[in-house]
């Protein structure tokens, strides 16, 4: 089974995309800040992070520069899920090495078609 | 809604798009049809009823049929159609007509534009191989309000993520607002938008090479189908390629076509020898 590391601070988010990811056969971990979600990475890499920006202690594009220097970090599908929603932060996203990227708010239709996209799903 | 008056609505509609409702669409009838009346004054669907009885008037007529339409569509739709487009319909099209180096794709039934423009993307993608040759893309719908907002190329934030790659996002778009993009002038020139009905005066001339069809005849019933195929493969050369929906086929409707073995969606005329 895939596994899914969901990073917000928000719990009704995080619920929300657990939902979606385990309804598509995703197993699935979550984090409240980039710190944590850092911490559980040097354990174990998921297949995929679904990464929220805002958060406090650590924020999303820190933790991306981080995840990517780890160990195989360069392998995992890292799609960011955020309000920020102008052209600047989506091109800091992608030269961090993020794979997508989606605007809040999303919907089920909208994580598929990225995870198809990305060829993780089929369509 | 009185019988009589779903009878006169849904009439009227097949005539003219093609659409078939049925009873059980009433109440679809219903809430679309509200705002129509209002706009026209009429204060009720029965009112609205009576005005096409009596003066048949044809902006009236007009709205109650686009009113009927679906027009949902987005970017890059069921994605295969867009691999074979660009990993092999354009590169046969390369070499079969390096001699004219004129390309021409049909968005038949193009709603809001995504289709035609994530062919655009494509074909700017394959720019290179193309140096010197010219790639008309033409988009047509019947609904007035659509062929607008196609022209426009104006999506909303979710209509920009659905199918789309962030990576397109960035290099075919700009932001004109918090949650709207444009589509960037460079992309919009390459389409044009024209009004035209699949049953009279479908909008283009001429032949095309690719003939994008899809998500529209679902709504027609098997006659109608046949005709529309019909009027399409008059406008294809003997090797052009006819892409229907996912949930459409030619098969036990028009032998003016043949499929593609191996190619979901991909049609070709009786004579074309094309294979994958
Ligand atoms: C569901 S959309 C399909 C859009 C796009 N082809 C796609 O697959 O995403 C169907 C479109 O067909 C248009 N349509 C319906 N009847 C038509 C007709 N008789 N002639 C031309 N367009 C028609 C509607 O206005 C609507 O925009």
């Amino acid at each position: 089974m895939k596994s899914c590391l969901i990073v917000d601070d928000s719990r009704v988010i995080r619920k929300v995309a657990r939902q979606i990811f385990e309804a598509i056969g995703y197993s699935c971990t979550e984090a409240e800040n980039g710190q944590t979600a850092l911490d559980l990475c040097k354990t174990a890499l998921p297949d995929f992070v679904l990464l929220d920006w805002n958060m406090p202690v650590m924020n999303g594009l820190d933790f991306l520069h981080g995840f990517r220097k780890l160990p195989g970090g360069d392998v995992p599908n890292v799609v960011f899920c955020t309000t920020e929603n102008d052209l600047e932060h989506i091109q800091e996203a992608l030269g961090a090495g993020a794979n997508e990227y989606i605007m809040k708010p999303f919907d089920a239709d909208i994580i598929r078609g990225k995870l198809e996209q990305l060829g993780l799903l089929e369509s | 809604m009185k019988p009589e008056d779903f009878e006169l609505f849904s009439t009227l509609v097949k005539q003219r798009s093609g659409l078939i409702l049925t009873p059980e669409k009433a109440y679809l009838l219903e809430s679309r049809l509200f705002p129509v009346a209002r706009k026209h004054n009429l204060k009720s669907l029965e009112d609205m009823a009576q005005a096409v009885r009596a003066r048949r008037e044809e902006p009236l007529l007009l709205d109650i049929t686009e009113a009927m339409t679906t027009n949902e569509s987005f970017f890059f739709r069921d994605q295969k159609p867009f691999v074979l487009f660009q990993q092999k319909l354009l590169l046969y099209l390369l070499s079969a007509r390096k001699e004219k180096k004129h390309i021409r794709i049909w968005s038949a039934a193009a709603s809001s534009g995504q289709e035609a423009y994530s062919l655009a993307m494509i074909c700017l993608e394959e720019a290179a191989k193309f140096q010197g040759w010219k790639i008309e893309i033409v988009g047509t719908d019947l609904s007035r309000e659509m062929v607008a907002r196609a022209r426009a190329g104006i999506y909303s934030q979710f209509e920009v993520q659905r199918g789309l790659p962030v990576t397109h996002l960035v290099k075919y778009f700009q932001q004109i607002a918090g949650d709207k993009w444009q589509i960037k002038e460079n992309l919009r020139q390459m389409v044009q938008f024209r009004e035209g009905n699949l049953l009279t005066n479908v909008g283009v001339e001429g032949v095309f090479d690719i003939v994008f069809c899809r998500n529209v005849l679902i709504y027609f019933d098997g006659p109608t189908k046949t005709r529309i195929l019909d009027t399409i493969s008059q406008m294809m050369y003997k090797d052009s390629f006819l892409i229907l929906g996912g949930a459409e086929t030619v098969l036990g409707i028009s032998d003016k076509f043949k499929v593609v073995p191996g190619a979901h969606g991909l049609y070709i005329g009786q004579d074309s020898t094309y294979e994958l």
